[in-house]
């Protein structure tokens, strides 16, 4: 088939989100998230999704992107938000039967339904503006402290990065090994369950064989590169905050203030 | 009748994606039954994507194939006939075994095919004596085998269907050059015992001059070239500008002949340049 696999969801580009320290970026999405579950009334929530769009937005990818990945949650939000509906105090709206929609009710379910949509935008600006070895990289320095109660951090950081490193590896190598199967008259399409897990067989071998071949091989070259694990080893590329971190930190600290001020002095919701 | 025709194929990877990339264009050919054909052009000028659509691998964007004069796509249901009368041996196809024993591997093939026991003994025994797979290797785990004898297994798993068209991408890649002649010499001779088409993809215009009938030039997707191996050779300029080049015996005798010694430079192979230039110096030409 050998199409191209994208890896990730990462997205390469230039935009003040992309140049943002990875670790700033997975520091300041928690914060966000805290925030956004913290908003106690629609003009905190709104504040948070304004500034969950205005990230969205200066990340400069395609809306398309993002809207896929509301899509894939879409049916979630609607089950949730439903169950919201029929929960809640205050004045009743409508009566039918055992059902019942009051005003809290109303105000829940828009109010999850927003704030899981908040959630998801801000996650995949994470994921879609961060290689996945900056991802690990970052990871791997914010749980260092980790290291003083014997964690290997690095070990697990290299895992990660090497597993990511070799899932387009592999799948090129089963599309491969499908192929030379077929070609000798496989048959993978038709046939019951088991039929089916007995005709992977012939793929599955030869996968397994050539992994262990390839762990074997890299483990091999990482040792002539004098490869020791983390102890005393530099980086190529050091992450480093920046003055475009300062400037996110503190227009996230102003957003976050807002939230706290609009909890505070604004009404709260009916719920 | 043409074994193998091809009516403006077209492929396109990725159709409607931001990917879409169009690895072949337009191609058309014919191949004869019995031909030995090689296939020429550097990395990515949709040497594989051709193969992989011959046998019905993948599906063409646009465009038809024929196989014995029908068209492979016309029942799909029926695809893997096809796949078994056009047989490919993949690049390292070693890394293709997984049975516990050659035999058990090299049968993989007929058994799909659903033939009886005797038949399937029949046709891995002629083709392990064609790979030059031996007796006492059969009943070992291919696993235990060295590169070489797991290569020469693994095509052994192909002829075994008995195709009518072989196809060998990049065959002796990654061989010694012992290994390398012998593995020819064994295709040459099936496809001389068999005599059915060969198709043989290489980077080696050595190896490919010396023994094509026909050879196809690919160059971005598109057919440069498809015509006698000498013919193709005597083209040196243009093959070069397709990143490729010539035979190196060839390559001499075209300098020779720019230098001004009158030799005929449509030569492909140093049998033929010997006495080419033996003839020259007024020697008689017996080696």
């Amino acid at each position: 088939m050998g199409r191209n696999i994208t890896l990730g969801q990462y997205m390469p580009g230039r935009s003040v989100i992309h140049r943002l320290d990875a670790r700033s970026k997975i520091l300041l999405l928690i914060a966000y998230m805290v925030f956004i579950f913290m908003a106690q009334n629609f003009y905190a929530l709104f504040l948070m999704t304004l500034a969950s769009l205005l990230v969205v937005l200066a990340t400069r990818i395609s809306l398309n992107m993002y809207l896929k990945s509301l899509r894939v949650i879409l049916v979630v939000v609607l089950i949730t938000a439903l169950f919201n509906l029929f929960y809640g105090n205050g004045k009743v709206l409508f009566e039918w039967w055992i059902f019942k929609i009051t005003e809290g009710g109303l105000n829940n379910a828009v109010f999850v339904a927003v704030r899981i949509a908040a959630l998801v935008l801000i996650s995949s600006v994470l994921t879609y503006t961060t290689s996945p070895s900056d991802l690990t990289d970052a990871l791997e320095r914010l749980l260092k402290p980790l290291t003083l109660f014997k964690v290997k951090v690095h070990e697990l950081a290299m895992m990660m990065t090497i597993a990511l490193r070799f899932i387009p590896v592999l799948l090129e190598e089963t599309d491969k090994i499908m192929n030379a199967q077929k070609a000798r008259g496989a048959d993978m399409e038709s046939g019951n369950v088991f039929k089916r897990v007995k005709a992977l067989i012939p793929v599955l071998i030869p996968l397994f064989v050539s992994s262990f071949r390839r762990a074997n091989d890299l483990a091999m070259a990482m040792e002539c590169r004098c490869y020791n694990g983390g102890k005393g080893r530099t980086r190529m590329k050091v992450l480093r905050f920046t003055r475009t971190d300062l400037f996110g930190l503190i227009v996230s600290l102003v957003i976050f203030a807002g939230v706290i001020l609009c909890n505070m002095y604004l009404p709260q919701l009916v719920r | 009748m043409s074994v193998i025709k091809a009516e403006g194929i077209k492929l396109v990877y990725g159709a409607g994606t931001s990917f879409e990339k169009t690895a072949l264009d337009d191609v058309s050919f014919e191949i004869e039954k019995g031909e030995f054909i090689g296939i020429i052009g550097h990395t990515g000028s949709g040497k594989s994507t051709l193969v992989q659509l011959l046998n019905g691998l993948l599906k063409p964007t646009a465009g038809r194939i024929f196989l014995n004069g029908k068209d492979i796509w016309q029942e799909p249901k029926k695809i893997r006939e096809v796949r078994f009368k056009v047989g490919i041996v993949f690049q390292y196809p070693e890394y293709q075994l997984f049975e516990e024993t050659v035999y058990k591997d090299i049968a993989f093939g007929p058994k799909n095919m659903g033939l009886s026991e005797e038949e399937i003994d029949e046709k891995v025994r002629a083709a392990a004596a064609f790979t030059g797979v031996r007796e006492e290797w059969l009943q070992k785990s291919p696993f235990d085998l060295s590169g070489g004898e797991k290569r020469r297994a693994a095509i052994a798993g192909v002829i075994a269907m008995d195709p009518d068209v072989l196809i060998l991408d990049e065959p002796t890649a990654g061989l010694d050059p012992l290994g390398r002649d012998a593995l020819l010499a064994q295709i040459q001779n099936y496809h001389a015992v068999r005599k059915n088409t060969v198709l043989l993809v290489s980077h080696s215009m050595e190896d490919i001059a010396r023994i094509a009938d026909r050879i196809l030039v690919m160059n971005h997707g598109k057919k440069a070239m498809l015509d006698t191996a000498a013919n193709v050779f005597s083209r040196g300029r243009e093959l070069e500008e397709l990143g490729l080049r010539v035979p190196q015996i060839t390559k001499i005798m075209m300098l020779l002949k720019e230098k001004g010694i009158s030799v005929n430079e449509n030569i492909l192979t140093t049998e033929q340049a010997f006495n080419e230039i033996i003839n020259y110096l007024g020697g008689s030409s017996r080696i």
